[in-house]
């Protein structure tokens, strides 16, 4: 390729006549635009500028991004411009893209807010979180009321396909989980119980923490990660594309229409996956007892039936409960929070996941220090 | 290259073309060419399948048989790199715009410049700005594809499809879901583009208005008899097509009734 060269010609009364030779293309090295005026500005007024392509080979955007800064410093210094020596096409694409063709004001300032201004940002977008997040659970609730009284609209079959997708789908990860929380738990007891010959009591650490708690954290984790996710992508996803939109032109309220099923369908399925997960947690935890301790599988069944009531039962079921509610508020708040863009869903999908196990964590605590307060 | 003087200016150039989904076939027998400078329409009813023809250009979807020929070299039988490298060549404007909604227009833009040439940083933002005033949006670098109109996404992909400086523009109905100042606008800028840079533009559409503004050339589908039943260009087609269905859609109907 023949470089890029610029010639100057001085000619009458301060005029420069500008040889454009060889080919400007991109990577060719094309000359800096302010370095042709610079040199001659010392002492010299330039009147006037034009152009000679006879020996332009061949051009693209490089010419182009040249020509149009080279106008620019023109314009400034008050140098008039002949255009009449460049090439037809050059001339109509950099009067396409003159300031003139442009909508005036719309170039955004990057400059950084100070660092206070900042922090004040920040503080204020978590006050306006939390007060987004009490509408919506308020808005939530007024749903919840309506479907009661059987007068909210969603479609039967959402709520269908919903309970599938959470209860039975979420089958084979649950029992995965469930049987290897329960054997870790006896591993760690055996070692402890061992010491005393007391291994039998495995069956009572596994069969209570399971029960009690562990079960339902674990298939809360679970369900987070799984179906909280899956909301939160479901619901930014018809955001991205205006579907949202559309059901609120219909009068349909997306809170009604969107996630009451979902909400339905993790309240109705959580506490089932939960009695499931004890099941499997307290077969983990017999599967180490019989395998390893030498325990008996009927021994190992009387003495985790001796330690489990009801009660122990019924708080398990109600952990799952409420946190399938706040999987259900966590995913589909931040799934409607979102924003419309590719990332942002990725964004609505990690964040329905980190509220929901902070959300289901907390909830453990306070439901973990009332039963303490009133000797559950 | 051998090639005889007829092909030298075909920048495209279909033989025995046929596009089929699966077991169904869509469009067979297609053979046409397209020459350096051309503005290419690819017309025809809904559903006749001018965007799987468009796929197949573009080098998205593998032909059920026959050849796409890129300036004498079949592009189904390169090798990976030299399909890339034609690739570069192209330009592609989605329906939609199809802009990378994480990323700012002025980053759109920048994308195929960082990824394919080594020009430094200060080039590629004046190329990136100057790329968005060709199509009216300078000053927009730094909006998001979320914040503008339709029209203005359908010009950033524009820019964006022209950030590489192709030989070869492709439009998905560029007029789509525009208003009619708007398309007229990017008929416009589409001769413009393709007078001063000499970029060949393929279009699919089905605007009559745009098809006689800024075709040179063009095909008509028609899916009845699953194939490509008229080839030229479209204004010499109105006056001489001896077929009633191309009439017809050139006419919005109103040909039947003429005749």
């Amino acid at each position: 390729m023949a470089p890029s060269e610029i010639k100057i010609e001085k000619g009458p009364a301060g005029s420069l006549r500008l040889n454009l030779v060889g080919e400007w293309k991109l990577g060719n090295g094309i000359p800096a635009a302010d370095s042709v005026l610079a040199g001659l500005d010392a002492g010299e007024k330039i009147s006037g500028l034009c152009f000679d392509s006879g020996r332009l080979l061949g051009w693209d955007s490089a010419l182009l991004i040249f020509l149009v800064k080279l106008f620019a410093i023109c314009q400034q210094g008050g140098i008039a411009v002949d255009q009449s020596g460049l090439p037809a096409g050059v001339r109509k694409l950099v009067e396409l893209a003159s300031p003139d063709n442009q909508r005036s004001g719309v170039t955004r300032g990057t400059k950084r807010p100070p660092f206070l201004e900042r922090v004040a940002d920040a503080a204020f977008d978590q006050l306006r979180g939390f007060t987004e997040m009490l509408a919506f659970i308020g808005e939530v609730t007024l749903a919840f009321g309506k479907m009661l009284r059987g007068r909210a609209d969603f479609r039967r079959l959402d709520l269908f396909v919903t309970i599938q997708e959470t209860g039975a789908q979420a089958l084979p990860i649950v029992t995965l989980i469930s049987l290897l929380v329960g054997m870790i738990f006896a591993f760690i007891a055996a070692i402890q119980l061992k010491l005393f010959g007391a291994q039998i009591y495995v069956a009572d650490v596994v069969g209570i923490g399971m029960v009690r708690v562990m079960g339902a954290i674990m298939t809360g984790i679970i369900m987070s990660g799984r179906t909280g996710a899956a909301f939160a992508a479901q619901l930014g996803t018809m955001q991205v594309n205006e579907e949202i939109d559309a059901l609120e032109t219909l009068g349909l309220s997306p809170v009604e229409f969107l996630v009451l099923p979902r909400m339905l369908a993790l309240m109705l399925m959580m506490p089932l996956l939960c009695v499931y997960s004890d099941l499997m947690g307290v077969l983990g935890g017999m599967i180490v007892g019989v395998g390893m301790l030498d325990l008996g599988v009927m021994e190992y069944v009387h003495q985790t039936r001796a330690a489990l009531n009801l009660t122990h039962f019924f708080v398990g079921m109600f952990h799952c409960f409420v946190f399938g509610i706040l999987i259900a508020i966590s995913g589909c708040l931040r799934g409607l929070q979102c924003e419309r863009s590719a990332s942002a869903v990725g964004y609505a999908a990690t964040s329905a996941v980190v509220t929901g196990i902070v959300s289901i964590v907390v909830a453990t605590l306070i439901i973990t220090l009332s039963c303490e307060v009133l000797g559950i | 290259m051998n090639e005889p003087a007829s092909v030298k200016d075909a920048i495209i150039d279909v033989r025995g073309l046929e596009m089929s989904y699966g077991s169904f076939v869509l469009m067979r027998d297609l053979n046409f060419t397209i020459n350096r400078g051309d503005i290419f329409i690819i017309m025809g009813g809904s559903g006749c399948g001018k965007s799987t023809l468009l796929k197949h250009l573009v080098g998205l979807k593998r032909p059920a048989s026959g050849q796409i020929i890129y300036n004498g070299s079949s592009y189904w039988e390169s090798a990976p790199e030299e399909q890339e490298r034609l690739k570069r060549r192209f330009g592609t404007l989605f329906q939609s715009g199809a802009l990378w909604s994480s990323m700012t227009l002025g980053e759109n833009v920048a994308m195929p410049l960082e990824q394919y040439t080594d020009l430094p940083p200060a080039i590629i933002r004046e190329l990136v700005s100057f790329k968005l005033s060709l199509v009216g949006l300078g000053g927009f670098e730094d909006f998001y594809p979320a914040e503008i109109s339709g029209g203005m996404k359908k010009r950033a992909g524009l820019a964006r499809a022209m950030s590489l400086d192709p030989d070869l523009l492709f439009f998905d109905e560029p007029s789509a879901g525009l208003d009619p100042i708007s398309a007229r606008l990017l008929d416009d800028l589409i001769i413009e583009l393709s007078e001063s840079l000499g970029t060949t533009v393929v279009v699919v559409t089905h605007e009559l208005a745009s098809i006689f503004a800024i075709g040179t050339n063009s095909v008509f589908l028609d899916p009845e008899v699953k194939t490509m039943t008229a080839c030229g260009d479209p204004k010499q087609l109105l006056k001489e097509s001896p077929d009633p269905k191309v009439i017809n859609f050139l006419t919005r109907g109103a040909g039947a009734q003429q005749r």
